[in-house]
This record gives structure tokens, sequence and C-alpha cells, in this order.
């Protein structure tokens, strides 16, 4: 069985290619066949961040034009066998993709006997958007503690429950998660950040995972790394647990409580 | 100013903007999916009521319920206070 996973959050910048590259590694480690597709026509961004910018040479748009096959153009990634990555071409024409061309990628890559396809969607509610949503099974709606990346979680939700060919035929819908990122407990327990019990009871949707604002984000997409691999990472043992929520793990949400100061540092300062 | 405003503590900035989007997501999920002509609607509804009163934009709820088969369409408006 394949399952097409579509990352998306309707505002820009809010972390769907880091979560959508950390996951897809993560999913690749636990022994998963994965192929990452940047639906982000233009601005392709999910090579730098996995570090494979060189070795593109065929991208989605020319698969879907027949200028080359699909095999050709599926990145393999060096560090994990499993992991395979399709590129977003840089045409400026955004009508380059289409359903019937999307639709047969998948197909073929679901042929193919990928465990998982996991779509990294572009901002916004536009045609790139709601293609890469169209065909998702689930969706994880990548969302800050923030006012407008929540509104707009909230419109992208109406878009699943609407736009997609799960629930234009109803049988249930496209299963929907939230994952927070860029979280704070600092702020929050300083009550300058909405908490994950904010955000949840808002958009009335469980968590799949909750990451924590940190440094090692940007060095992981200096580096081209996915940050899930950088072990040392708080980032990464986030991104881990919500793998493993999305194999259907049980595991209670970490990193969402300020530390506790220990004895000494509550008596003498800081 | 009474005497309980005295004690209680304003609220957060995180408490300010949770409430600010209970309300505007509730309210745009009771017009999603209805209707495109809703958002032009409530603008000439705010300008027919202007002519009578000067209310707020924020005054006029329009609100989509479905109900068994059809929808109905709920209208508030707030007046503002006599004399206010
Ligand atoms: N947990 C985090 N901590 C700190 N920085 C983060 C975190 N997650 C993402 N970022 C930073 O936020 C920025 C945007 O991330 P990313 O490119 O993944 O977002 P996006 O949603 O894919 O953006 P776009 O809408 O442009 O496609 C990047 O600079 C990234 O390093
Ligand atoms: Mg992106």
């Amino acid at each position: 069985m394949t399952e097409i996973i579509v990352v998306t959050s309707g505002k820009g910048g809010v972390g769907k290619t880091t979560t959508a590259a950390s996951l897809a590694a993560g999913l690749a480690r636990r022994g998963k066949r994965v192929a990452v597709i940047d639906f982000d026509i233009g601005l392709r961004n999910l090579d730098l961040i996995m570090g494979c910018e060189r070795r593109v040479v065929y991208d989605f748009v020319n698969v879907i034009q027949g200028d080359c096959t699909l095999r050709q153009a599926l990145i393999k990634d060096k560090r994990l066998d499993n992991l395979f990555v399709l590129a977003a071409s840089q045409t400026r024409d955004k009508e380059a993709l289409s359903v019937e061309g999307v639709r047969r990628v998948l197909d073929e890559l679901t042929a193919d006997g990928f465990d998982y396809i996991i779509c990294d969607s572009p901002a916004g509610i536009e045609k790139g958007a709601y293609l890469a949503m169209y065909f998702a099974d689930r969706a994880i709606v990548v969302v800050n503690p923030e006012v407008s990346s929540v509104r707009d979680s909230d419109r992208i939700l109406g878009l699943l429950a609407s736009k997609t060919l799960r629930a234009e035929q109803g049988n249930g819908g496209v299963q929907e998660h939230l994952l927070l990122t860029r979280y704070s407990p600092r702020r929050v327990a300083a009550g300058e950040m909405l908490s994950v019990a904010d955000v949840r009871e808002i958009l009335g949707l469980e968590v799949l995972g909750v990451v924590p604002e940190s440094a090692d984000v940007l060095s992981a997409s200096n580096a081209g790394s996915p940050v899930i691999l950088n072990a040392e990472s708080i980032a990464s043992h986030a991104y881990e647990d919500a793998v493993g929520r999305l194999l259907g793990e049980e595991l209670p949400l970490r990193f969402v409580d300020e530390p506790k100061k220990g004895f000494f540092a509550r008596m003498f300062g800081s | 100013m009474g005497l309980l405003a005295l004690f209680r503590r304003p609220p957060s900035s995180a408490q300010v903007a949770k409430e600010r989007l209970r309300i505007i997501v509730a309210q745009e999920r009771s017009t999603r999916g209805g209707p495109d002509f809703l958002p032009l609607l409530r603008r000439e509804l705010l300008e027919v009521i202007r002519r009578y009163v000067n209310v707020d934009p924020d005054a006029i709820q329009i609100n989509l319920e479905r109900e068994e088969g059809r929808d109905v369409l709920e209208l508030s408006v707030a007046l503002p206070e006599k004399g206010g």
C-alpha cells in the first residue's frame, strides 16, 4: 500500500520543506521506501534542503511532459538507500503541472511499490497547493504558533475537506494532522506565544508533533542534510517522534514545557 | 475603574491572540462552503444599514447553518448603545 502525504500550510515560510525533508528521511531510515516531491514550481528548494541540488538533471515537469522517464528524474539519496527526491522545475510556467500529469506520476510511483509519497506543497492556495493536496491520503498541516499561520491553516483545512479527491469521493476524506513548528516553550510560559493546547483547541485537531524553535534547522539547511539526521538536535528528536506517530506509535509530546530549573539555578539566579 | 478591575490581571498577549483567532475562525468556518456572494452580501448590507445607523463592520454577523437538507442564513446586527 502506498500512502500519499501532503505537507501544507497556506502561509509561506512556516517550515513545510524542512518538515517534508525530515519526515521523508525519518521514514526512509525506518526502512520504508519513500519518494519526496517538490510541488513548488518555479521556486525549487527541497533539493537544497536534501543536499542533492547538483544532481538534478530532470525535474517533475520534465517527467509530466515526457522529456524523460520517472526513473531518470528520481534522485537517489546518498545517505539513505530507500529515499528518492523528485525536484521541482524552475520554469516560470505555473500551468506546467496538471491534475492528469500529477496523477500519472503518483500512479507510477505507486505501481513501483513506494510505501510513502511525500508532497511538499508551495505556500498559498493556488494551483500548486491544490495539486499537492489533491491526491493525498493524509495531510500534515504545518503551523507556527502565531495568528496568521493559525488562520491560514484553518483555510487549508477547509480546502482539504472539499477540494481533494478523497473529499469528492466522500469516503472519509483526507486524514488531517497538525504539526506545530518554531515552538518556544519559554515564550509560551511567559504568555507571549499560543500554546499547543490553544492551537489544538482553535483548530479542533490533534497534533502529530511539536518541533521547537532550533538553531540546528539553519545549520541543517546550510549543510544540505535534513535536521532529523542530526542526532544531537532536539528538533531531530521531535521529528523522529512525529515519524513514530505517523506509523501509529503512541508517544507523549516532548519539548513543550520549559525545562525546570534545578534548585541551585533557582537559588542563585539566571 | 471598578474595584474588581484592580485585581484582574490584563490578559496575556497569547490569550488575546487566542480569543481573536477563536472568533475569526468560527466566523470563517460558518460561511465556508457557502455561496461566494456572502462577502459581497455582507458589504452591501453594511452600506444599507449605515444609511440608518452608524455601525461597525464587525457589528454584522452572518452565519450559514446547515439544517436537514436546507441552508439557513442567519443575520444579526448589533446596534450601538443609545446615547453612547
Ligand atoms: N524549528 C525551526 N526552528 C528554527 N527555524 C526554523 C524551524 N523550522 C523552519 N525554520 C526556518 O524557517 C524558514 C522557512 O522554512 P521552510 O523553507 O521549511 O518553510 P516553507 O514553509 O517550506 O517555506 P515556503 O512557503 O517558502 O515553501 C527557514 O529559514 C528555516 O530554516
Ligand atoms: Mg517550501
